[in-house]
Parts: structure tokens; sequence; C-alpha cells
């Protein structure tokens, strides 16, 4: 087991770009971390150099307080998952767990003693003599992990390892990961696109966005209190709604102004975010998340008008599209295509096209940024 | 549209005309070996060559008696299966270096690797010639392998498969504690069998027929390898045509024997080069 603290890391590719600027983590030992953002954000570029399989442009990479950026990945002591597996197609399971362990020179006995317990935890003990083309998508994983863990590494890199796999089968190894890893108490960094994976799995998650760290906290503390818009637009599903939005001082409290209504704002959310105070009379983005908006059986001043555009019915959950006169924000998110505004309802609701709403947002539920989508706090 | 009936006959038949062609020198070749020497002139202008009739082995047994045909085959065998077992290692590891190892002047190197593709060995004869006198090689075997173990194009073909493999499984190697040699002898060859394949058969069927090289650097029989054999088998008097014929089936049977064990492997290991390529 081992601590991994990356310290102003930097890859920089020929082109110039930066896979990974500036970084500063530090994932505790026996910790699981997951590195969660978009395709292409660097979270991948920050696993492999973990690994050694890319080199390091500045900054640096320390695993228990030594520094590896030049240290081969052999001598890393570190076992890697891929998002394919790597499996070795001529080898047979037994072959391929026992890989590991010939390149170490253990002797034959101990090899075999090792690759017989890994197979009996993973439940690997009738495939030992297949090749890998003959295993389903989930046996080759766990395959996968059992050569990992065969190793007995300081570190466990795990890229995308769910990502071939189907939704039912995914739940069921997640589970299954989060065991292992809490069985074994190694070091683990995990890397998804997937928030809802994120979410499950990591004790702690760090959001990568364009190779910058948008944010490192708990599940929770990354779901109810994002440091930036990109980070509330990115974890939630769906994620946040931003809503673009102003402050106003007026008769000695702050008023927001959220389409055509000017809701007070109570003095006990001032006491939350006293950031607000400085940001008055000023352009802010203004969080609600889908499920924190309620549907209103009647018009008052504290509810908006709607219509709804589309409904996506999940079964325990009904999304709504719905159009307002809320000025939706979608600049911070991956893909800016987000014009309505949604919510998220319990149960079947059977809504049609063009049909008109009154809409209720809890000003006890919202988050602020500001022009910037830095978190107002 | 499935093509008529019509259609599928003719191409049937156009089909069996191309392998009747390409058979016919082959099947005659056999047909003549087994035949007296006078039968096989007076066959040769017409189908009756194709009849077989009054066959014996006489001409093998002549073709053993009149030259030192087993000396002249242990020499195509062991020169060219060295320059295969030589250029597989080589040829392969050199590929690997170019596919999947960084190094400065790699890419400079490869392409003038792939230059030498386009050169025909005619242009480059006599300055070999030339080197090989002034190291004292001619009529030696190292003067018959040498010179062919690295082979441009054979790096190409490997080149061209290594550089499809999943680059994960040398990753996954690497992180598990192997060497880039571990890597190579463990991971990537055994994956490469069809490339190791198509790369040994063609190697082997340009070398064994090669002529032109060992006339050059041959003296005596010591060395000399089958093509050179048959030519001089066949200025020798009496001239023979069925003994001829004989030599020419002894010569051949190995190389189509080959093709048909590992037909399979070539034919996969040279259509993947050539899509990837």
């Amino acid at each position: 087991m081992a601590a991994i603290e990356f310290n102003n890391l930097t890859k920089r590719y020929d082109s110039g770009i930066h896979g990974i600027h500036r970084l500063n983590l530090k994932v505790g030992d026996g910790e699981l971390m997951v590195l969660v953002g978009p395709s292409g954000c660097g979270k991948s570029t920050l696993l492999r150099m973990t690994a050694g399989l890319e080199e390091v442009s500045s900054g640096e990479i320390r695993i228990d307080d030594r520094v590896v950026n030049h240290i081969p990945p052999q001598q890393r002591n570190v076992a890697m998952v891929f998002q394919n597996y790597a499996l070795y197609p001529h080898m047979t399971v037994r072959g391929n767990l026992a890989f590991p362990l010939r390149m170490q020179k253990q002797p034959a006995m101990l090899i075999e003693e090792r690759v017989r317990r890994i197979a009996e935890i993973l439940d690997l003990t009738p495939l030992l003599d297949r090749r890998p083309k003959a295993l389903s998508g989930g046996q080759r994983q766990r395959v996968a992990m059992g050569r990992a863990i065969i190793r007995k590494a300081d570190i466990f890199l795990m890229d995308e390892p769910l990502s071939n796999l189907d939704a039912r089968l995914r739940v069921e190894i997640r589970g299954e990961i989060a065991r292992l890893q809490r069985q074994l108490a190694i070091t683990t960094l995990y890397v998804t696109h997937d928030q809802a994976e994120a979410m499950t799995l990591g004790q702690r998650v760090a959001v990568i966005d364009r190779g910058l760290l948008q944010q490192v906290g708990s599940p929770q503390e990354i779901y109810e209190r994002p440091a930036n818009a990109f980070v509330a637009r990115f974890i939630g599903s769906p994620g946040m709604n931003l809503i673009q939005s102003s402050l106003y001082r007026e008769n000695g409290g702050i008023q927001l102004q959220l389409g055509p209504r000017r809701l007070p704002i109570p003095q006990r959310v001032l006491t939350d975010f006293p950031g607000l105070a400085t940001h008055s009379e000023e352009s802010v983005l203004v969080g609600i998340r889908p499920h924190a908006i309620h549907l209103s059986d009647t018009d008052s001043n504290e509810t908006l008008p709607a219509r709804v555009c589309t409904t996506e019915a999940m079964g325990h959950e009904t999304i709504v599209h719905l159009d307002t006169a809320l000025a939706i924000d979608n600049s911070h998110q991956a893909r800016g295509d987000q014009t309505h505004l949604l919510v998220q309802l319990t149960g079947h609701h059977n809504f049609s096209a063009g049909e008109q709403l009154a809409i209720r947002i809890g000003i006890d539920d919202l988050c602020f940024f500001d022009s910037d989508g830095e978190a107002i706090r | 549209m499935r093509p008529g009936p019509g259609s599928t006959l003719m191409t049937y038949l156009l089909l069996a005309g191309m392998a009747a062609l390409f058979i016919a020198p082959l099947l005659m070749m056999f047909l003549g070996s087994l035949k007296a020497d006078h039968r096989v002139l007076l066959e040769s202008g017409s189908l009756t060559a194709f009849l077989p009739r009054e066959l014996s082995l006489q001409n093998y047994s002549d073709v053993f008696r009149r030259s030192e045909f087993p000396r002249f085959f242990f020499n195509s065998l062991f020169i060219t299966s060295c320059i295969v077992v030589c250029g597989l290692v080589v040829n392969s590891l050199a590929a690997y270096a170019f596919a999947r190892l960084q190094w400065r002047g790699r890419d400079l190197l490869f392409n003038l690797v792939l230059a030498l593709m386009i050169l025909p060995f005619e242009a480059i004869a006599v300055p070999l010639f030339y080197g090989a006198s002034i190291l004292g090689l001619r009529d030696t075997y190292a003067v018959q392998i040498l010179p062919f173990i690295a082979n441009a194009f054979a790096i190409y073909l490997f080149y061209s498969f290594f550089i499809g493999m999943p680059r994960e499984l040398e990753e996954a190697a690497r992180i598990d504690g192997a060497s880039t040699l571990r890597i190579f002898f463990s991971i990537i060859a055994p994956n490469a069998k069809p490339v190791f394949a198509s790369v040994a058969i063609l190697t082997f069927l340009t070398w064994w027929g090669s002529y032109l090289w060992p006339t050059m650097v041959t003296i005596g029989p010591t060395v000399r390898p089958l093509p050179v054999a048959i030519a001089s088998f066949y200025t020798l008097p009496p001239l023979q045509w069925g003994d001829i014929l004989a030599f020419g089936v002894m010569m051949v049977a190995p190389v189509v024997l080959l093709f048909v064990i590992f037909q399979r492997w070539f034919v996969a290991g040279v259509a993947s080069s050539a899509l990837k390529g």
C-alpha cells in the first residue's frame, strides 16, 4: 500500500496542447479515488503518467514520498486494469494470472498456489484453462482484475474498466470492485467518464476538465456544493440547471431576479452564502438540481409559468423538458446544447407537449456561481 | 441480385480454364519425369504429354546416378533455412523497433529501409560481388546467406502487422514487469504467427529459386544450390529431358509442400499485412 501525491503535474504534448495542467492532488494510503471528467479531459493521461506509460513534462509524482517520474513502470509496483482488459490472447486464464508472478521469477509452487487462490476469490476456477476469446465480457473483466490483484501491488490503476460491459453487469462488477478494494485496502486510482460510477464507487472524487482539476471531495460534497458551474452541470443525472440571473440590493436585503419574478433571499440563505453580499447588483448563475423543482397547482408570486416540450419516462421517475422565461446557461458544460429547464419528478407523469404548468423553485435548494462560473460561498 | 445459371457456368468455365493454364506446366513436368526420354520429346508437342502411359522412376534414379543431387539439395535447404530463420529474428526485431520503440532518427531510417524495397537486386549485385570477393567469401555458404538476412520487404510486412496490434498488450506486460525483449518474445511474437508464417514462406520461395547470385559467387559443386545445379545438369551430356524434368520435380516439391501445409497462415498473413499497410 502507498500514498500518491501529484505536485504541479503537467503533461504537455509536442503540439503544445496540455493533457494535464499544474495538477495538485493527494491520494491517501488505501483510499479509492475516482477521477471523473468528460472524454479527452486528461484523466487517463494522469493514470498513464502514474503507471509510467507517459512521460511527465513537469512537476512530480510521488509514491510514498519517492519521486517516480523517471522510474520505469515495472519498478513502480503498480497494477493496472485497462479499458479493453489487455488480456494476453495466446495465454489461458491461468497463464494470464501467472504472468506477473513469472516476471518476478517466483517459484512455480507459489505461482500455482496464488493463481488457485485468486481464481477462487474471483470465481474463475472453472475457467482457468480457457483462452480470453472463450470468455464473456464480465469474465474477462474478472481475469483482468485477478491479474492486477495477484501481484500484491502497492497501487491499483483502473482505466474505465467497466465501460465495455452492459448496464446490469456494470452495476454488479462495480460492487465487486468496491468490495475487493475495501477488503484489500489498496490505494486505487479509478478513471471513469460515468459520473454515476464515480459517485457510487469513490471515497473521494476528483473532477477534471480540459486538463485542470476542478474539484476534489466526497461524492456528497461534490454533488451538494459544486466548486464551479462545470462540476454542477457534470455531476448528477441529469446535471444541475444553470439559470442566468441577477442579484439586487433592495429594502436592506438581497433579491434574486428569476425570469419575471423577483424573489427575496432569506437571511438563512445569506448566512450559508455570505459571498452573495459582495455580488449584489451583479449577474450571477443560479443552479438548481432538477429534482428540487416542484410542480404547483396554483399560480402565485412564487411560481413561474412553464410549457412542456418533451418528457422522458424512466419508470421510477419522469424527466420533463420545460420552456420557461428563464435564461438557461449552457456555456459551462461539455456539450453546450441544453436550452430547456429540466425537472425530475418522482413516479410516472403524463404530460402532452405544449401543456402549461406552474413550477416552484425552492430558494433553499439553490447554488450560486459568479459570471466566471466559480461558486459563490 | 443473384447471378443466373448461365453466368455462373461461364464463371466456373473461366476459372477452370485459368486453373488448367497454371497447372498444365507442372503436370507436364511431373508426367514427363516419369516417362522414357524419347517419349518426352515425342509427346511434347501434343496433348498426349498429359497421358500417364508407361511410367517409371528410372529418370529419378538417373538423376541420383549422374549428379550429386543430395548435396545440392542439402545446400539449398541449408542456405534457405538459414536465411529464413535468421531473417525472421532480425527482420521482426527491426520491425518492432520501428513500430514501437522511441529512438532518434527512427522515422528517417524506416523511410530509407522502405526505399530499399524499390531497389532491384541486380542493381547491387556487382558491388556486392566485389565486397564478397574482397572479404574472401566467394564459394562459401556465408556469402549466400549473410547479404539476404535483412530484408526490407520482410521488415515492412512485420511492421504493418505490429503497428496494428493493440498497444495495451505491451503496456500491460511492461507494468507486469516484462522487459522490451521479453515483451517481444512472450507477447508480440506468439500473437504474430500469421505474419511470421507468410514472411517465412515468401523468403523461402524467393531464395529457394535464387539463381543470379549463386551463379556469381559459387565456383565448384561444394556449396552450389539447386537452381545453379540444374543449369549445370542441363549442360551435362548426354541431354536427357526426362532426367532434367525429374530434377525439376524434386526441386519444386519442397516449395509446393510448404505452401500446401502453411497455405492458411500464408494467405491470412499477406492479407492482413496488405490491409493494414
